[in-house]
């Protein structure tokens, strides 16, 4: 088996040498916190939202070893500067289409870690009322439209939401996540012919973590270029540097800016890699050790934690402040899922139609 | 009764009265838009979107590349975004490619969130043989979606129903399949003016009668009429029930009718094995056993996938004979 290595991203062409200044939108609401002012600020919020994620998921691995929340829970450490650096160049009223491997997407768009939790412990007041668990997170309010464990299966409904934008005039864009194992789905391929031939407001957003489940990227895919795949459909489309949550932001702002300017779809071939196994029932024996621990060496919070005290952004007690303000918001969305009601069985026809239960024949 | 007999003076046809029913659905909410293979331009695989392209335009009749999955889960995001959206599927045995994004998607969503993404979407599709289009353009599989919880599965089997359960599926904020035989898009004649509000949650006695009650629906309504008219002249009062919606299925109307005739025939042109006419026959025997003088009967297609040549496809297919000789079965 050849080891996959981190891979050095293309510069993204249209941003000038010196860098654009990021800055926080109104969609980079990450609950509870307030956005914080400037560039370094702005890095302090990207950082607090990739430790969030991070701690919730390391959080849930405990509480899965407990027996506390069960089915399938797919964790998505190493790969949140994807989900922090999009959601940071998204409105309110841009959607959002994710996989089953969605927490951090959840998280980053803002969907309080109490009701996620609550939803992994299969309780009334979770994000999905109980009935999604870990692969199903929703939130209509939030225009986050979950949570799909079928590979491939958001993106038609993802081009569907974007056509009703486009149809009704709105300039909202949707975002749609799925893996490199996409690629080898007839959705993924209808899906982005069909946005490119109505010039569809979405942004195909591709986590390629090189790994089908168990199956590597080279192992399912004849040619493994995605980005140019991807370009053959007419779309703007190239690889970014998926470790890094600044490139992220900065390749998302470019891509969504051209969407809702009108230049139809774009596409981004998010390089980034997980650093724990597929699901908690994956002994992960399809990879060398010594590849996990190379692409550890490219953590995106600790690249971020680097290059802000690099930068002298970072005061020595500005981790161990974020740390703890981290701590806290999960021991309280874990006590609250801890104390929730549990949905009661005589609501299980509930939501099966919109008409009352009784109704279902 | 509009299905059947010739085209007369002021006569419609079931083509033209599901056309008219998507030119008010069109003209009445903005929401609303039509997408599918060929609708547009060509009018309708069919036929029955002829015209509309030219009237409401390429935004809301729209054409759409062969990518049955890729169009109808773009239905269903429209539905969630707040549109009304009518997607055409060529046939049934074609809207397997779209499975995914029906089960998964259309029919599970709503569940899966808690109740918070209902998907006001339908989905328009062709059933049945009985044309020579041979094994992956005759199928009757509308057995296998009312299947499906959180999906409401109709039949229009008449020209009253094609022209008026259009409307009432559009108000459903549930997704709503409509399944069109293709032996009954030239079935023509009067169609009455509408007398109220077409429900979508009863089947309808089509013809009332004593000693046994024929249950059917879509293209095999007209030959559970014939054969009631054929056993009229021997004396056999038959009632005819269509049940419109496959799901929910109206137990109430079933039974009363069973508790009437003591008597029943399931007239089902889907396979006999793992049917809808086997879920009827559960029903029955589950609510109406006492009620029962003989044993259901059931008329379905042979199993074998239908093939092209007319003698063979007439043999696989449940004929009024068939339907006939079942009720002698059973009233003997």
């Amino acid at each position: 088996m050849s080891v996959a290595r981190p891979t050095r991203t293309r510069k993204d062409p249209a941003l000038p040498k010196s860098g654009r200044r990021t800055r926080a939108t109104k969609g980079d609401t990450d609950a509870g916190t307030p956005a914080r002012h400037g560039a370094a600020g702005h890095r302090t919020d990207l950082l607090e939202s990739m430790l969030r994620i991070r701690r919730f998921e390391e959080r849930c691995v405990e509480l899965y070893s407990a027996a506390r929340i069960r089915g399938f829970v797919h964790l998505c450490i190493g790969e949140e500067a994807v989900a922090v650096g999009v959601n940071a160049t998204l409105t309110p009223e841009d959607a959002v289409v994710s996989t089953y491997r969605e927490h951090g997407h959840a998280l980053a768009r803002g969907i309080p870690a109490e009701a996620v939790m609550a939803e992994m412990y299969g309780r009334t007041t979770g994000c999905s009322g109980g009935r999604g668990g870990s692969m199903h997170l929703f939130d209509a309010s939030r225009r986050f439209y979950g949570g799909n464990a079928i590979v491939a299966g958001g993106l038609p409904l993802a081009a569907g939401l974007a056509l009703a934008d486009r149809m009704r005039g709105q300039e909202h864009v949707t975002c749609c996540f799925f893996g490199d194992g996409a690629f080898a789905e007839g959705e993924f391929h209808e899906t982005a012919n069909l946005a490119a031939l109505w010039n569809l407001p979405l942004l195909f957003l591709c986590e390629n973590n090189l790994y089908a489940m168990g199956t590597a990227l080279e192992r399912h895919e004849a040619q493994t270029d995605l980005a140019m795949r991807a370009a053959s459909y007419g779309m703007v489309a190239w690889a970014v540097d998926g470790m890094d949550v600044e490139a992220v932001e900065r390749a998302s702002r470019r891509a969504v800016e051209g969407v809702r300017a009108g230049a139809g779809p774009h596409f981004l071939e998010l390089r980034t890699y997980r650093f724990r196994a597929h699901s908690m029932y994956d002994p992960d024996r399809y990879r060398h050790k010594a590849e996990v621990e190379r692409w550890k060496e490219r953590d995106p919070i600790a690249l971020l934690t680097d290059r802000m005290r690099e930068n002298g952004e970072l005061d020595d007690g500005e981790p161990a402040r974020i740390e703890q303000r981290v701590a806290d918001g999960i021991d309280h969305a874990v006590e609250a899922a801890e104390r929730a009601p549990e949905e009661p069985v005589g609501h299980l026809l509930h939501h099966v139609t919109s008409s009352p239960a009784e109704a279902v024949s | 009764m509009g299905a059947g007999g010739g085209k007369g003076t002021g006569a419609t046809t079931y083509r033209e009265a599901m056309r008219e029913a998507l030119r008010e659905a069109l003209r009445s909410d903005d929401r609303v838009f039509l997408m599918g293979e060929d609708v547009g331009r060509y009018g309708g695989c069919f036929g029955v979107s002829l015209g509309l392209l030219e009237e409401f335009g390429p935004e809301r009749v729209r054409d759409t590349p062969l990518s049955e999955s890729a169009f109808v889960g773009a239905g269903i995001g429209a539905a969630l975004a707040g549109m009304r959206p009518i997607v055409e599927i060529m046939t049934v045995n074609f809207s397997l490619l779209a499975l995914d994004q029906i089960l998964n998607n259309a029919a599970t969503l709503l569940h899966m969130s808690g109740g918070q993404l209902p998907v006001p979407l339908v989905i328009r599709t062709t059933t049945g043989a009985g044309r020579q289009l041979a094994a992956q353009h005759s199928h009757s599989l509308e057995g296998w979606y009312a299947h499906i919880p959180g999906l409401r599965v109709l039949a229009p089997a008449t020209l009253e129903d094609a022209r008026h359960m259009l409307a009432p599926a559009l108000a459903d904020p549930d997704p709503v399949l409509i399944f069109e035989h293709g032996s009954l898009y030239n079935a023509s004649g009067e169609l009455p003016p509408p007398t109220g509000p077409v429900d979508l949650d009863h089947a309808a006695v089509r013809r009332p009668g004593t000693d046994i009650s024929l249950i059917t629906y879509g293209g095999s309504l007209p030959k559970a009429l014939a054969a009631a008219d054929e056993l009229a002249s021997g004396g056999i009062s038959a009632e005819v029930i269509d049940l419109r919606t496959l799901r929910p299925l109206d137990q109430a109307v079933i039974a009363s009718s069973v508790a009437r005739t003591h008597r029943a025939v399931v007239v089902d042109e889907a396979w006999r094995t793992g049917s809808l006419a086997a879920e009827l026959s559960a029903r029955i025997a589950e609510e109406s056993f006492y009620d029962l003088d003989a044993p259901v009967e059931r008329v379905c297609s042979a199993e074998v996938p239908i093939p092209y040549a007319r003698r063979l496809e007439e043999a696989a297919l449940p004929q009024t004979a068939d339907v006939v000789a079942a009720v002698h079965r059973a009233v003997d």
